[in-house]
């Protein structure tokens, strides 16, 4: 007991107030998604016609939609595929973006210099419409948006880290390391990896919720996830019940898009170390926090900064 | 000055150029034969396939079509719509004018409430910064199609100020069309203005410059005219450039969610039916128009900052 409130207290500490609510937000989504047949009150996609756009009630807590499927057992089926799809992408580009990262960090040089041309290049193709090319491509589906969209975070997140990596790269005690004989993979990897992680785990959390964005936005235009798959961003495009005035249908999908998306940008900023602005503090509003790069990974105009 | 336009036009033609291959060239490494889309699922003989094969020049190789296609582009001949016959340039011109509209609207109400808000917020330390602050760290997680959603079931659906899809006869009624898309494109916008400007602004408001002025006595508006917002300006000026570039991507959602007939709703159909010479000429149109704005911020902030110019480079 003692032991769980010492825990309690280091991650207020760390996290602070907005970020330990928004990890315990987070949380609250992630079980709901993975134990969704354990806790969804109905089968996502039974329909009954006589329940039809039916208000909340004891069958159906939320009400159901127009062919009167539960609402809640949509919103928390559709959880699910509105998270495993950025999940992917983050880990994709990550898995990509953090070696080539490194490699940009640690020669410098030309080698820097090309994988920046490359970045910049990714960058002049905006995420949506490299997604849409590719669906132009392989048909709809959640597999090319996915791909796409890895393709399109890699510079966004690399460029973070080999800054980050950058500044490691610069202290002592990389010369050190490297003045004992140490290869340049232990070094990197166990080294200055392990000091940025703070860094890369925050980061990931914010494009996560990008991600989550590009790929609601996509499964909204028909693009990703296919229709009768419950996915927040299919729900939201049910222009039928938001014509005929059951806007509830499509404000609670859309309300969790944006408060996940809130959550996860929070918690980056605050794992990576950013100082919240004033107002987040406990007593007196601070005197400007200015953070040189706004709200974490926004700022994209420092793209290809290295060259 | 001249060198940094010379440098800038040749980074912007070459990611125009290198971009154009990768749009031309991924559509053709489509799985499936291009004219498959025209014969459906009729199976054609053989001379029938290689007649239109030979119409649209798919019997000649990617780099001779490419650069047939090339040439076309810039001498103004987008190709013909597999889909409609029409020619490209024909269906693209007719919403180009939309989405321009669109994106203009888009960012004068991003300029007007994206400063305002920021300012406020900087001025004023406390209370009304809190409150400025935490508007926009919601609206900056709020989606355009969600934004969308919202507008249409409370201005067209419950209220029916504005017409929940479709454009009006005119000008005004354009506009009119416009006004709901426009403001849903704004939100996430707004907020991400707003906190650029919010930064920038309280960044110099703490230079010691700033602040012996404000002690030497100084009426406090010219030192936040000349001292403070001039020096804020470059920021604030990159981030509308970025915005602008990121509103005409973000027209693929918006314009499809009140059907505008735009060039993003014209995207999002195109690619649906498969019709690629469409596809490649409005993509292409995107990433310009997108390229075009990232680089018109750097070179405005130029224009306005002197320091940069020396320097040479913006990057």
């Amino acid at each position: 007991m003692n032991r769980m409130k010492f825990t309690w207290t280091r991650l207020n500490k760390a996290l602070g107030r907005s970020g330990t609510l928004s990890l315990a937000f987070l949380t609250v989504v992630v079980l709901a998604a993975v134990l969704a047949p354990l806790v969804a009150p109905a089968d996502p996609n039974q329909s009954s016609l006589l329940d039809a756009y039916a208000g909340p009630s004891g069958a159906h807590l939320l009400g159901a939609d127009g062919i009167g499927r539960d609402l809640l057992s949509r919103l928390i089926f559709g959880a699910r595929t509105s998270l495993l799809g950025p999940a992917l992408v983050v880990g994709v580009s990550l898995l990509l973006g953090i070696p080539l990262a490194l490699l940009a960090s640690w020669y410098g040089g030309w080698v820097d210099g090309v994988i920046a041309r490359v970045f910049d290049l990714v960058y002049a193709l905006p995420g949506l419409l490299l997604a849409v090319l590719t669906v132009a491509l392989f048909g709809p589906g959640l597999t090319p948006a996915v791909v796409a969209l890895s393709i399109a975070y890699i510079p966004f997140l690399a460029r973070i880290v080999r800054a980050a990596a950058r500044q490691q790269r610069v202290s002592p005690y990389v010369d050190a390391l490297a003045v004992q004989g140490f290869g340049v993979l232990r070094i990197t990897v166990r080294h200055i990896l392990r000091n940025i992680v703070p860094v890369v785990v925050g980061q990931a959390a914010i494009a996560f919720g990008y991600a989550l964005l590009d790929l609601a936005s996509l499964s909204y235009l028909g693009l990703a996830v296919q229709a009768p798959t419950s996915d927040w961003g299919v729900m939201v495009s049910d222009s039928d019940a938001l014509l005929k005035g059951y806007w509830f249908q499509v404000t609670a999908p859309g309300v969790l898009i944006v408060l996940t998306v809130l959550a996860l940008t929070v918690l980056g900023a605050r794992i990576s170390g950013e100082k919240p602005p004033g107002y987040l503090r406990r007593g007196r509003p601070a005197r400007a926090a200015s953070a040189p790069v706004d709200a974490a990974g926004n700022d994209r105009t420092t793209v290809g900064a290295a060259a | 000055m001249a060198r940094l336009l010379l440098h800038r036009l040749g980074g912007l033609l070459t990611t125009l150029f290198l971009s154009s291959v990768v749009i031309y060239g991924s559509l053709y490494l489509a799985p499936g034969s291009p004219e498959n889309v025209l014969f459906g699922s009729r199976s054609p003989s053989a001379a029938a396939r290689a007649a239109v094969r030979r119409r649209l020049h798919l019997d000649q190789p990617l780099p001779v079509r490419y650069w047939d296609w090339l040439t076309g582009v810039l001498h103004g001949d987008l190709g013909t719509s597999m889909v409609t016959g029409q020619p490209v340039a024909d269906r693209v011109g007719s919403g180009l004018g939309n989405t321009l509209l669109l994106v203009v609207m888009t960012m004068i109400l991003v300029v007007l409430f994206g400063l305002a808000m920021g300012l406020t917020a900087a001025l004023l330390p406390g209370r009304v910064d809190g409150v400025v602050n935490a508007l926009t760290s919601v609206s900056v997680t709020v989606p355009s199609f969600v934004a969308s959603a919202l507008l249409i079931s409370v201005f067209a659906v419950r209220l029916g100020w504005f017409p929940a899809s479709g454009l009006g006869q005119g000008f005004g009624g354009r506009v009119d069309g416009l006004v709901l898309p426009a403001v849903a494109l704004a939100i996430l916008s707004c907020g991400f203005l707003a906190r650029v400007t919010r930064n920038a602004v309280r960044d110099q408001l703490e230079r010691e410059h700033v602040q012996t002025a404000l002690v030497r006595g100084l009426p406090r508006a010219v030192v936040l005219r000349s001292h403070v917002l001039r020096n804020a300006l470059p920021p604030i000026i990159t981030a509308i450039g970025l915005l602008t570039a990121g509103t005409f991507a973000s027209t693929l959602v918006v314009e499809s969610a009140f059907a505008v007939p735009g060039i993003g709703q014209l995207t999002i159909q195109s690619v649906a039916q498969k019709d690629f010479p469409v596809v490649q000429a409005v993509a292409l149109l995107l990433v310009a128009a997108f390229v075009v704005c990232n680089a018109a911020g750097d070179l405005i902030q130029a224009v306005v900052d002197p320091r940069l110019r020396e320097a040479g480079s913006t990057s």
